[in-house]
């Protein structure tokens, strides 16, 4: 499991730290964040890239799950 | 703030200041629109408007002519003429005093290129510098543009190309290329004093200035206030260079998702348009172009001044009857 931290960072911070996990090739990864806004873009940029993704509360944020 | 959080914390002033008390403020928190109007003679109203921001740019010129011409917009989106600015500025002390002078330079600039004067202004100890202008501008009564005044059958123009939100985003991030960058800030730097000239020329009643709220957003000001259906062509939406890369990247800022919570109720999109493209139309606009709502029996002459002055101008939708938004 790889893990992005992208709390307290605002957009397009955590979509870019999450696209360079991508990248990477290694999956699945979690990708923490602690805004709506956060968690969404990263979802919507996970799904266009055919990604399965899954979101759930995890501590004052989310934790966003994507997987091949 | 977003327009939702912004629209709470006003819900409680609105009744406060009704126009049976100030009849001669035309336009006030009561109906907002770009700028407040005070009517002072038959002849005459003022125009007061402010705005003031963060850097979206380094160089210290640039970012003083773009909080300049974004703040002085509202008086064009309003109808008017600017005549006098006040400097809104917060500076860090140990920020380099020639730094400050080259920012305040380029906002002068900005105001004498307007017609106005700069006649003053406050300053205070701020972590992160900010600068904008307060702005008083001239207009007459009969000729103020509001958001109100768009009818079906008009056909909408916009002035300046949409995307420079999501490119000096893209530039935070460090991934924007020099050459968009270049783009978005001579976009952000034009007045919109001459577009706004033309305008008047050929005689609109509404118009609006394309800033944070992103296009979706001001233009669903104007439908709701018009009761009427704002409809976009959506291969006919100019952008700046770059700006669809970055949305296919997913570059948004945060302000984007506040636009779509707060409008997409009232956007309903063709299923061609994809989804970058419609987040793309929520994204926040800087110093934007005016987006006019033209009768249709003046749109030719309209094109025809635009074309002689060599400015640019884009047909990009209509008004239809119903209500909200169309993008097709």
């Amino acid at each position: 499991m790889v893990t992005v931290d992208a709390r307290g960072l605002s957009c397009p911070q955590p979509v870019m730290l999450a696209k360079q996990a991508i990248d990477k090739g290694e999956f699945p990864i979690e990708v923490l964040v602690d805004t709506v806004t956060s968690r969404e873009n990263v979802r919507r940029l996970a799904q266009r890239l055919g990604l399965k993704v899954q979101a759930e509360p995890s501590g004052d944020g989310f934790k966003v799950t994507l997987d091949k | 703030m977003g327009p939702e959080a912004l629209a709470q914390v006003l819900r409680p002033l609105k009744g406060m200041f009704p126009t049976a008390a100030y009849p001669n403020l035309i336009v006030g928190l009561e109906v907002s629109d770009d700028a407040a109007v005070y009517k002072i003679t038959d002849e005459t109203a003022i125009i007061l408007t402010l705005d003031f921001f963060t850097p979206v740019v380094d160089d210290p010129y640039d970012f003083g002519a773009i909080a300049a011409a974004n703040a002085l917009s509202d008086v064009y989106a309003m109808g008017g003429q600017v005549a006098v600015a006040l400097n809104i500025c917060g500076f860090p002390p140990d920020l380099p005093r020639e730094i400050i002078a080259e920012i305040l330079r380029g906002g002068a600039e900005k105001v004498a290129e307007a017609g106005g004067a700069l006649a003053g202004g406050h300053t205070m100890d701020d972590r992160e510098p900010k600068y904008g202008l307060s702005v008083m501008g001239l207009v007459h009564p009969d000729h103020i543009l509001t958001k109100g005044g768009a009818r079906p059958g008009d056909i909408l123009i916009l002035t300046k190309p949409l995307g420079v939100g999501i490119i000096t985003t893209a530039f935070k991030a460090d991934v924007a290329e020099p050459a968009h960058i270049q783009a978005a800030v001579e976009s952000m730097k034009k007045l919109n004093r001459q577009a706004a000239t033309l305008i008047q020329q050929v005689g609109v009643r509404a118009c609006t200035d394309i800033t944070g709220f992103s296009l979706l957003g001001h233009a669903y000001e104007i439908a709701e206030r018009s009761n009427a259906c704002l409809r976009f062509y959506a291969d006919k939406l100019p952008f700046i260079v770059g700006a669809r890369h970055y949305a296919d990247l997913w570059l948004f800022p945060g302000g984007t998702c506040n636009n779509e919570r707060a409008y997409s109720h009232a956007v309903r999109f063709a299923d061609t348009i994809p989804e970058e493209l419609r987040q793309l139309l929520f994204t926040p606009e800087t110093s934007g172009g005016l987006l006019v709502p033209v009768p249709p029996d003046r749109i030719d002459r309209l094109l025809a001044l635009f074309a002689e002055a060599n400015h640019p101008c884009w047909v990009v939708g209509e008004v239809a009857p119903g209500e909200g938004i169309e993008v097709m």
